[in-house]
């Protein structure tokens, strides 16, 4: 995104802390540290792909994102409109839609196909809910005479994952959220879908942020690509830069984890040992320091800062090596590959 | 994107309804028990109708006749009325005694299940909490308690039966619900900006109905002996008002007399209770929409 | 390295009920002693159905099975009892996708460990508890000594993925059977249990069948490759001549699907359509409605298996021509 675009979405310093509930009392034990001052924008038209192992709070991000769960702390502005000043939820919800991993679980087993797309539209008043559901259903490739009054068992994965990216524009949404939307369909069908978020993306003027843990994906969708790591943003940049140099440590540990595809050249070292933390309680400073190959004392102590990886950059990281005055002893040197 | 998946076998486009209906009308099990049901309610209603005996009318004569005596075809008690007559008529109180209470507690016990489930938080925990007092009594012991309370009639049963009724139907309402609750389903229900009440007038009202349906059914059956119960104990319906769980009652002594006589109530209570156990198992997988 | 451990010939599995499901369709494999085979299919393919067959594991009642299973010489299909019991577990036995559902969780895992070789191996509680140490050594769990006393929910799923691979191995098999195992995991602890089984498939030299729907996994862990579709296997070969000359038009379509470098916002070329249901056993090429290079005689029967090289078949008449674009 360059300087001079106006985001159409902008995220500011977003929290939300689960309490753990123990005991005969049920007193709170802990604090799962979801989303922890997670901060973006997204320019109109853009699709930015979220990345990151599970723990990391993406999914967290989405639902926050469309208010299905409240947030602690933290601003989301639509249109240059806040959400809780200038904004309620019902409108922001007008404008950002989702979809969700599990295409049966997300559509109501005793309705029909056709109601489940034209509920939404229904809501909010739009007019001819049904008209709109028929078009649209015919839209993502599910024929409305055919599929209108099926129901969600007597269809494939692939195509209930159609139907609920249909309901999810049936509302003339700004920002579609697609949490893991393609994860769990079978390659073959992966690809079909794809070409379809394409298609509707340039075809409705849509912005994606697109949630996924496939970083082949992510980089095939995405313009931008947002790399979370135990709640927190570890890096962000367009997605030719980050697929050619990663800055964050994490980052590149979770791009050589990649299976290589290459069966001469086959994986020979794991990037990195022992699973992610808890976000029960992440550790201090930088939260990766526990499990990074390059940490120095400064990583224990200091949480790093996210900022522009050079005066202007669009490429940004929060992590010491790449800020010259941290104290890293290898800070600001060229950090080898 | 002009290809789209092949296509699974075409079905027939009908409501939901109407497609439980025709999975439950291929179930014969079920049929035979909904038509023995609708007899034993269809008698009960038109009994007046029928041209049967009084069932008040006793006959110092006649007491205790056998089944097949002449001009008594279910013989007599032991005051001399005719037993088809009294069975018939009993119908009316025991059925009626036998569903209000469920049919009540559905209703509120869902209710309350629903909200429960669905607000989750400090509500459901004051609702729940205060269903769990009334579960530590045994429901035998409940109905007594509240019965006697409020003194015999009819009315009164109805009312501690309703009573008795509520908690185990809120508190299967209230698992049904917090699981459809925790669905995508409704996350994307939500996300379309739809209040709490559409949210569950369309998506979990629909979901939960059906378990807590067939619960319900199941636990008409027990309703009835719980009544007969109560008249058994003289704080339910009392005599000469023919009910089978009075009529099982006076009868007992009868039993070395004329065993089959005594038996012609409890085999009642028996066949209908049977018959909606059958019918709510029936329905059970009638209602499931995955084959 | 040239003996054969296992031999599959013309295996059919039917699933009897409402619908009738022609799983596996006249399936043959051959896996030889040490081998590392990636069963390599889509949900629904019969990847996951000839595991169980192989560990007899689907219900008799429901399910007529057909054709020959041979385990080291022994027709597994006609065991039953001690026999079965001693074939599973010991000579044979399973890793599963999802670990906290396999391990049972009011065991430590010790304990577990422990059970299954005293059950197999009749040797003493004390030796067994060794045994299991050892294996968790070997699995490379920090601290053994203290996680043998662990339950299965205190461990992370990578640690319990590295447990149930000591559970599986802890006996010794000849044959080790793996569903999916990295399939729920993160990225970066799926490729360090990838090298692990393959450091321990070295070390102990057993056989392996690696079931997975992810190509680069098995790219990563298998030296042979068996593509599966409809319940046939329609390509095999070593992982690099199926890699990089495959020769089945749905092989090659999930090569392309799998997006390793396709350029940013070019179109995908997507196989069109979804598998077959299978309720009937198919009698044609059950890929030629999806296939963009279908002729005639693709729908008319089912096509002749090809054998471009040795261990190296094709099921396709128009086996490694290009698709175009």
């Amino acid at each position: 995104m360059s300087a001079t675009d106006k985001p159409l979405l902008s995220v500011r310093d977003l929290k939300k802390h689960f309490p753990i509930k123990g005991g005969i009392l049920g007193r709170t034990q802990g604090m799962v540290q979801a989303v922890d001052g997670v901060s973006f924008d997204v320019a109109p038209g853009e699709t930015l792909g979220i990345v990151g192992e599970s723990g990391c709070g993406k999914s967290t991000t989405a639902k926050l994102l469309i208010g299905l769960t409240d947030r602690d702390e933290g601003d989301i502005v639509l249109n240059d409109r806040t959400l809780g000043r200038d904004m309620t939820l019902r409108a922001l919800r007008r404008d950002i839609q989702m979809v969700f991993q599990d295409s049966y679980a997300s559509l109501n087993p005793r309705m029909t196909i056709l109601d489940s797309v034209a509920f939404g539209a229904r809501v909010q008043g739009l007019d001819d809910p049904l008209g709109r559901a028929r078009r649209l259903m015919d839209r993502v490739g599910l024929a409305a005479d055919r599929f209108a009054h099926r129901y969600p068992h007597e269809l494939s994965g692939g195509q209930r994952q159609r139907v609920n990216i249909a309901r999810a524009l049936a509302m003339s949404p700004k920002v579609v959220v697609l949490d893991e939307a393609v994860s769990a369909l079978d390659k073959s069908v992966e690809a079909q879908v794809l070409n379809l978020l394409a298609d509707l993306r340039a075809e409705f003027g849509l912005t994606y942020i697109f949630i996924s843990h496939d970083l082949n994906v992510v980089r095939y969708i995405s313009d931008r690509i947002l790399v979370m790591y135990l709640g927190e943003v570890v890096e962000i940049a367009p997605v030719d830069q980050i697929w050619a140099d990663q800055a964050h440590p994490y980052t590149r540990s979770l791009f050589s984890a990649m299976p290589s595809m290459d069966p001469d050249n086959r994986t020979e070292k794991p990037p990195l040992a022992g699973d992610p933390p808890n976000p029960i309680d992440p550790p201090s400073g930088c939260r990766f320091h526990t499990r990074c190959p390059l940490a120095g004392p400064v990583c224990k102590t200091r949480h790093p800062v996210l900022g522009p990886r050079a005066q202007g950059s669009t490429h940004w990281v929060a992590c010491h090596l790449h800020d010259a005055h941290s104290g890293h002893p290898e800070a600001g040197k060229v950090v080898p590959a | 994107m002009a290809q789209t998946e092949t296509a699974i076998a075409a079905t027939a486009h009908r409501g939901y309804w109407s497609a439980v209906l025709s999975r439950l009308r291929r179930d014969k099990v079920a049929m035979t028990c909904l038509v023995i049901l609708g007899l034993l309610v269809g008698s009960a209603v038109f009994a007046p109708w029928l041209g049967l005996a009084d069932p008040y009318q006793g006959s110092m004569i006649a007491r205790l006749k056998p089944p097949g005596a002449p001009g008594y075809p279910l013989g007599t008690d032991e005051q001399g009325r005719d037993m088809l007559a009294r069975l018939i008529y009993g119908g009316r109180l025991t059925l009626f005694i036998g569903l209000m209470p469920v049919v009540m507690a559905f209703f509120i016990g869902g209710a309350l299940g629903v909200v429960a489930g669905y607000v989750g938080g400090i509500t459901n925990t004051i609702i729940m909490r205060v269903v769990d007092v009334f579960f530590a009594f045994p429901s035998v012991l409940l109905a007594i308690a509240i019965s006697g309370a409020l003194g015999a009639g009819i009315v009164n049963s109805l009312v501690s039966l309703t009573i008795v009724f509520i908690p185990p139907v809120t508190r299967v309402a209230e698992a049904v619900t917090s699981g459809v609750r925790q669905l995508d389903y409704i996350d994307a229900a939500r996300a379309s900006g739809a209040s709490a009440l559409t949210v569950i007038r369309v998506h979990v009202i629909g979901n939960v109905l059906s378990p807590v349906f067939v619960y319900a059914t199941s636990l008409t059956s027990v309703c009835m002996i719980l009544a007969a119960g109560l008249s058994f104990l003289g704080i339910g319906v009392r005599p000469p008002e023919p009910e089978w769980g009075l009529m099982l009652n006076t009868l007992r002594s009868a039993i070395y007399v004329n065993p089959w006589l005594a038996a012609l109530p409890g085999v009642m209570i028996f066949a209908t209770s049977l018959c909606l156990n059958l019918l709510s198992d029936g329905l059970r997988s009638a209602m499931n929409v995955r084959d | 390295m040239t003996n054969t451990l296992l031999q599959i010939e013309n295996l059919d599995v039917r699933f009897k009920g409402a619908r009738n499901v022609h799983a596996i369709n006249d399936l043959s494999l051959e896996l030889k002693q040490g081998e590392t085979l990636a069963l390599l299919g889509e949900s629904g393919s019969g990847k996951s159905v000839t595991l169980k067959t192989l560990l007899r594991l689907l219900p008799e009642k429901r399910t007529d099975l057909g054709g020959r299973i041979r385990f080291d010489g022994t027709d597994i299909m006609t065991l039953s009892g001690r026999a079965l019991r001693s074939y599973r577990g010991g000579d044979v036995s399973m890793v599963f996708q999802d670990p906290g559902l396999a391990l049972d969780p009011v065991y430590t895992i010790g304990q577990q460990i422990a059970e299954t070789v005293m059950r197999h191996k009749g040797i003493s509680r004390a030796d067994a508890m060794e045994v299991a140490l050892d294996m968790l050594h070997r699995v490379r769990i920090p601290s053994a000594e203290r996680r043998m006393k662990n339950y299965p929910h205190e461990l992370s799923g990578g640690m319990r993925q590295r447990v149930m691979i000591a559970l599986a191995l802890a006996c010794r098999p000849r044959l080790l059977l793996a569903d999916e195992p990295t399939t729920a995991l993160d990225a970066t602890v799926q490729i360090q249990i990838l090298l692990l089984m393959r450091e321990l498939q070295r070390e102990f030299g057993m056989g392996v069948i690696f079931v997975t729907h992810d190509i680069g996994v098995a790219v990563e862990i298998s030296e042979r490759i068996a593509v599966m579709y409809a319940g046939q296997i329609i390509e095999e070969g070593t992982t690099h001549e199926v890699i990089r000359n495959p020769q089945h038009p749905y092989t090659q379509g999930l090569l392309a699907a799998n997006l390793h470098d396709v350029a940013r916002g070019t179109r995908l070329d997507a196989i069109p359509g979804s598998p077959p249901a299978l309720e009937t056993r198919p009698d044609a090429c059950p890929f030629a409605p999806r296939c963009p290079l279908v002729m005639d005689a693709c729908r008319q029967a089912l096509p002749p298996t090809q054998r471009p090289g040795p261990r190296r078949r094709v099921a396709c008449l128009r086996a490694g021509e290009p698709i175009p674009a």
